[in-house]
């Protein structure tokens, strides 16, 4: 299956946050390939603002299931939160999970005055009613399949579809 | 229960965390790793994290303690356990209920996790092979034999202050053959690298062949601190200076005291370690415990974190 570049997808959805993203706004990113994708939006698109960085290992629903990940990173939200219009950058949105955990870790930062979602790729299957405002691409997945952004050496994204690992 | 340890199943997963012991580097590293995620938490307005939601923990304490029992329990509800504080010392003991008997009653309570502190070496392994599976034991001291924890928070502490292990010089200083920190401590830090571990202490105050643990041994303050990177300092329990070990209080800081001179000895950037709660005047010298190399607060601080590290994975480490 051929997947779209991701660096094309970066560049159009640099463009809708520059041109519908008409407030004053900072970025955070979600680990690990949602923080790729924002240092390249907060590079691209100027942002001011420090860049906040969730790994949303603490806040994730399936800890009983699977336990606690196992390289987990310090979150860093180098602003106040409170009144913050806040837009959350995730590299593949699929079924909002991930999205509600990093909602809630935000909340324990402060009280925001709004916060919206870019997303390279929607490849649908939602469990929760999420929705990203920005988005790159929307494709339908079969759900074995696993879409992960990867970040070569030199800084170039790419896109890579995997066979999901069935659980042992 | 295979290859030995109890600590871990058989797939080499932490279950329990009973000493430093036999423990792998790459799972004191995951420890401390995630540990310092836990920090970014403590720091924020909400201290708080849902991870341990609806988890009870208890915490069993046979022995007093105030320090070690409170950074636990923050610990706890920092990730939203539910904590029980049980000071058994004074309560199912006395009536003659057995070890295992309470913790057989508490665990009918659905408890998820103990936290044993026992002056008998060895009860918290005693607890870890007698509950069920799903039930995680966590040592906060047995005897004079291990104080994992506290051991794990030194680590952090050192690596968050030295960076690396592989090229320091530790010195510990005191009391070792009475202490569980010390024991700890040094499989600690040889496990995770630590090329030079000393232990500075006069021979009455020495376990019998400690040497075999890895360490030199110094009975003269100013040659074992000469140069080294890290001191911690250990605390000289009341008790034993009554006993025979020890002249006097006085004797024991004029020679293993640790003064701003003595330290001065040391690398110029060393750090000043000391699991608490300290005596001063005894072994340690307010200016020291209080000055720019003394590094004792933060180690309290950093212990939350561990703390809270070492729940999570256990917890989240179910068979």
């Amino acid at each position: 299956m051929q997947l779209p570049d991701a660096e094309i997808l970066l560049k159009s959805l640099a463009k809708k946050i520059r041109s519908e993203g008409d407030k004053d706004f900072v970025l955070v990113g979600i680990h690990t390939g949602g923080v790729w994708l924002a240092e390249r939006l907060h590079q691209e698109l100027g942002v001011t603002q420090p860049l906040g960085t969730l790994d949303v290992s603490f806040y994730r629903d399936d800890f009983d299931k699977i336990g606690l990940h196992s390289q987990v990173k310090p979150s860093e939200i180098p602003f106040e939160v409170e009144g913050a219009h806040i837009i959350l950058v995730d590299d593949v949105l699929y079924t909002g999970r991930t999205i509600r955990a990093a909602i809630n870790e935000l909340f324990d930062y402060g009280r925001p005055a709004s916060i919206s979602l870019a997303t390279l790729v929607d490849r649908g299957g939602r469990e929760l009613p999420i929705a990203a405002q920005y988005t790159g691409i929307a494709l339908e997945l079969p759900v074995d399949k696993m879409l992960e952004l990867k970040r070569e050496e030199n800084g170039k994204l790419s896109l890579n579809l995997y066979d999901k690992r069935l659980p042992e | 229960m295979i290859n030995g340890n109890p600590q871990l199943d058989e797939n080499g997963v932490l279950q329990h965390l009973l000493t430093t012991e036999g423990l792998p580097a790459s799972i004191l590293l995951h420890i401390l790793d995630t540990a310092e995620s836990f920090v970014g938490v403590t720091e924020r307005d909400v201290k708080k994290i849902p991870l341990l939601r609806g988890k009870s923990i208890f915490n069993l304490f046979f022995e007093p303690s105030t320090r070690t029992r409170t950074t636990f329990e923050i610990a706890a509800k920092r990730l939203s356990a539910d904590v029980i504080n049980l000071n058994i010392a004074v309560s199912a003991q006395s009536k003659g209920e057995t070890l295992l008997d309470t913790v057989n009653n508490l665990s009918a309570m659905n408890a998820d996790m103990f936290i044993v502190r026992h002056a008998q070496s060895g009860a918290a392994h005693l607890i870890a092979k007698h509950v069920r599976s799903d039930i995680h034991v966590i040592n906060a001291g047995d005897g004079s034999h291990a104080h994992p924890t506290q051991a794990l928070l030194d680590m952090f502490t050192i690596r968050r202050y030295k960076h690396d292990f592989h090229n320091l010089r530790v010195a510990i200083v005191g009391d070792i053959l009475h202490s569980r920190v010390a024991r700890s401590q040094i499989h600690a830090l040889t496990t995770l690298g630590v090329p030079e571990v000393r232990v500075i202490a006069p021979k009455t105050l020495l376990p019998r062949m400690v040497e075999r643990l890895g360490v030199h041994v110094y009975h003269d303050m100013a040659k074992g601190l000469k140069d080294v990177d890290v001191v911690i300092m250990l605390r000289l329990q009341n008790e034993r200076m009554k006993g025979a070990n020890l002249p006097s209080p006085e004797e024991f800081f004029k020679y293993y005291g640790l003064t701003p001179e003595k330290l001065a000895l040391a690398r110029h950037d060393a750090i000043v370690m000391h699991p608490g709660p300290m005596n001063r005047g005894v072994e340690i010298d307010s200016a020291v415990a209080d000055g720019k190399q003394s590094v004792i607060l933060p180690q309290v601080t950093f212990g939350i974190a561990v703390r809270m590290a070492v729940m999570s994975i256990l917890a989240g480490n179910q068979i």
